[in-house]
């Protein structure tokens, strides 16, 4: 892996290049991975991946544990890791044993060997000889550190805790020495000002590739937000990436290219498709959604229920501007359809929608950076945007 | 002569089988023909550009299902499924009485239609010859079917008769009813049960109403293999040379073969793509079970033979650790299960139209049974239909009864 800071700017955000080994050209930051279900996105098959912007699609992020259930390590490593079995070769893969979805941290399992995950095949518990050895059969690109993350509600005592274990569990990854990828160290601190910071310097101190920062959608208060990525920004060195797990409204993912982050992962995406919800908000240069037209009958216009019964005719696509596989062959009468009738494509179609929408308006942001102008697109984007939204996002 | 809104040319032939261009207003064919079934105009997860790639060439659709939803109305009013859906290739419509009987159980049949009870409000129904047709007329299929009287191919006695006799009233009142004859193909249905002369005289009274096509009905309701494939010989033999002729709801590889060298055209099934979903891939060799421990280290393709994008790409381990739990295994399971039938009709096609055919029927018996324990049911159907398999036949034994292979297991189980 190889990152760089082509510019920052005082308006904020930063634009960088991050180079994988195996993607063809350099992915530009702030960036979006895509979140994958063992691998690949949750419905989108490999053959369709192709269809998304080109080089922006082209990062992924995984979680190990998946495969904890029915695929040892050691058969991914005699297939030749990740890359080979999911057949996606010139893809950049990330390893981060949290997926905000189906995946989460379980700070009451936690011991002082590792964390504990709820899953859907029950809790599982990970420490770092058992990780490291997985990180090593299954060779991603980047990977991430374990991190004890915890709720905001715990004690001061757990969350000075949680630190100590994750710059341990660091330390333990790091003296590992696993021959692949590029090790990004976890940061924590829960809500507390001080223990971030703390955590930010132990991690900068050590021989890292870049940094994750965790601890973030667990429960804080949004107002705390802003503070804390900066005490963490602050402390971290500039010339590294920095990836978030957590943050995913179009204002969350404004708010973390401001404090400095690089890359951020889709679960809004996953949990937007899911509840048949497409994006529509504006991809306006200037991050203006006042022009947008106004529909008779949700207020939210930032997306659209797939589900509601007054698209069951509406033989338009999505988006009439959208250059998405979707909204250049289907209509949102048949993706209601799909979805009334309770078929798989609805949501392989509207992942495809949701997932492109999402990297163009990242293209969107840092054609704002570039020009110097993102404070004013971000203030833009989010004032306009509040008067067409009365309703809270579901999947905050 | 009436209006038909398709062209049948035969390309080749060896003996009964044969192998011909079927152009459709929408689409134009190569059978023999497998044709997924898309119930709710979808299939499993793909989308139209994959089952294009795939080489899908027509997809069924079930009327019972589409009239519930979307309604055939709604599809009338879009311009009619292709347009819905924005399929480009073929469609075609079943009649909906199947369905009807099959699905609910207080369908009964009287000489008006099939009366059912409404699923959205209890009420009872009448679906009617002609309004069936008038429905399929709305969802604008290239092929839609007459609405027939089926019996259980283990019904014996009078209602078999009473059915086929009806089956013929009906087609009269389908053709009648039917205001789309230059866009829409209407197939009329053999049935008669397994008694050769009501077969016989439904396929007679079917071929004077010279319709665009036939389609051999009442079949895959659990008969025996060996009634099976004579309904079907028989028929086939019966029915016009120049008319594409559909064997309803067949499915399995080596009954699509069997089938293909007595002359038949036409097949569809869920067989495929049900299969899939509980972790089954279809190989030349038989059934693949994913879901098997064994699998969990196997490193090899699907079918290593295979060239679909699930093969060329992805280990039997990988699809292990999806299948039955994940989406995507369900998906990638389907995609090479689809390719797997149609590059089975595309190998049918080309093997008669090139003279090959007799050696590719051996090829694939040789690979499916290996032992040469072929079942005595297909070496009979063989011997009708001039196809010399003794290569791949063991010496001694030479037609074993062998149930096992013909008819995978978990078809069973699943009754
Ligand atoms: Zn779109
Ligand atoms: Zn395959």
């Amino acid at each position: 892996m190889k990152f760089v800071v082509k510019k920052a700017y005082c308006s904020g955000g930063r634009i960088g290049a991050l180079e994988l080994g195996s993607c063809p050209k350099p992915i530009e930051t702030p960036a979006l991975l895509l979140s994958t279900r063992k691998g690949l996105p949750h419905f989108i098959a490999p053959d369709l991946l192709t269809s998304l912007p080109f080089p922006d699609s082209h990062l992924l992020q995984i979680s190990p544990l998946h495969f904890l259930e029915g695929l040892a390590s050691t058969t991914i490593s005699k297939i030749g890791g990740l890359h080979q079995m999911l057949s996606l070769h010139q893809y950049g893969i990330a390893a981060v044993a949290r997926d905000s979805i189906q995946c989460l941290p379980e700070s009451k399992g936690a011991t002082k060997l590792g964390p504990s995950f709820e899953t859907p095949c029950g809790r599982l518990s990970i420490n770092s000889k058992d990780y490291v050895e997985m990180i090593s059969c299954m060779r991603p690109n980047i990977w991430a550190t374990l991190a004890d993350e915890v709720p905001a509600w715990v004690s001061e005592k757990r969350n000075k805790t949680s630190v100590d274990r994750t710059v341990r569990w660091l330390d333990d990854c790091l003296a590992l020495n696993p021959a692949a990828g590029s090790v990004f160290g976890a940061v924590v601190g829960g809500p507390n000002f001080d223990e971030r910071m703390r955590c930010a310097m132990e991690v900068a101190k050590r021989n890292v590739s870049g940094y994750w920062i965790g601890g973030f959608g667990l429960g804080e208060r949004i107002e705390e937000r802003p503070a804390l990525l900066s005490a963490i920004i602050d402390v971290l060195p500039d010339e590294k990436p920095r990836m978030i797990s957590g943050l995913g409204l179009p204002e969350e993912i404004l708010e973390g290219i401001d404090a400095g982050i690089d890359l951020f992962d889709s679960t809004y995406v996953y949990c937007l498709t899911l509840g048949g919800f497409a994006l529509t908000f504006s991809l306006d240069n200037g991050g203006n959604q006042y022009d947008f037209q106004r529909c008779q009958v949700e207020r939210d216009l930032t997306k659209i229920n797939l589900r509601a019964k007054v698209y069951s005719k509406d033989m338009s696509p999505i988006l009439g501007n959208c250059t998405c596989y979707t909204c250049r062959n289907h209509t949102k009468a048949y993706i209601n359809h799909l979805f009334n009738v309770h078929e798989m494509l609805a949501q392989t179609l509207l992942e495809i929608h949701n997932t492109h929408h999402y990297l163009m308006f990242f293209r969107v942001i840092r054609e704002a950076i570039k020009d110097g102008r993102f404070k004013k697109f971000r203030m833009t984007f989010i004032e306009s945007r509040r008067v067409h939204q009365e309703t809270k996002a579901d999947c905050a | 002569t009436k209006a038909m809104a398709l062209v049948f040319e035969v390309l080749g032939r060896f003996n009964r089988a044969r192998a011909a261009r079927l152009t459709l207003p929408h689409h134009v064919c190569q059978t023999p023909l497998f044709m997924p079934v898309g119930t709710q105009g979808t299939i499993k997860g793909l989308t139209n550009s994959q089952l294009e790639d795939i080489g899908c060439q027509i997809i069924l659709g079930n009327t019972y299902h589409l009239a519930l939803r979307p309604t055939s109305e709604l599809l009338d009013e879009v311009g009619g499924l292709h347009n819905f859906m924005n399929w480009q290739r073929g469609l075609l419509t079943d009649s909906g009485g199947f369905q009807m009987v099959s699905l609910l159980h207080l369908a009964d049949i009287t000489e008006k239609g099939v009366t059912f009870q409404s699923p959205v409000d209890g009420k009872p129904m009448l679906l009617t010859p002609e309004e069936s047709i008038q429905i399929q007329n709305r969802i604008g299929a290239d092929i839609i079917m007459a609405l027939d009287d089926v019996v259980k191919t283990t019904i014996t006695g009078p209602r078999v008769e009473e059915a086929m006799y009806r089956t013929l009233r009906w087609i009269d009142r389908c053709i009648a009813a039917h205001k789309r004859p230059h866009d829409q193909n209407l197939f009329g249905i053999v049935q008669g049960g397994l008694d050769p002369i009501l077969r016989d005289i439904c396929a007679k009274g079917l071929v004077e109403r010279n319709l665009p096509g036939y389609a051999i009905g009442g079949l895959s309701g659990g008969e025996d293999k060996n009634s099976f494939w004579r309904v079907v010989a028989q028929c086939t033999a019966a029915l016009p040379e120049d008319k594409p002729r559909y064997v309803m709801g067949v499915g399995y590889p080596l009954d699509i073969v069997v089938c293909s060298a007595l002359g038949a055209d036409m097949y569809d099934c869920v067989y495929p793509t049900r299969t899939a979903r509980f972790g089954t891939a279809l190989i030349p060799e038989g059934v693949l079970k994913l879901k098997h421990k064994a699998m969990a280290e196997d490193t090899r393709p699907i079918d290593p033979t295979c060239p679909c994008m699930v093969c060329k790409n992805y280990t039997r381990a990988y699809i292990h650790c999806l299948v039955t739990k994940d989406a995507m295994g369900s998906q990638l399971l389907s995609y090479h299960n689809l390719y797997y039938m149609l590059q089975l009709s595309r190998n049918l096609h080309f093997s008669i139209v090139e003279g090959r055919f007799p050696e590719f029927v051996c090829d694939f018996l040789h690979k499916m049974f290996p032992k040469g324990d072929v079942p005595e049911w297909v070496c009979n159907a063989m011997e009708v239909a001039g196809i010399d398999i003794s290569s791949c036949c063991a010496p001694f034994s030479s037609c074993e009864e062998s149930v096992s292979k013909s008819m995978p297991e978990e078809v069973i189980l699943a009754g």
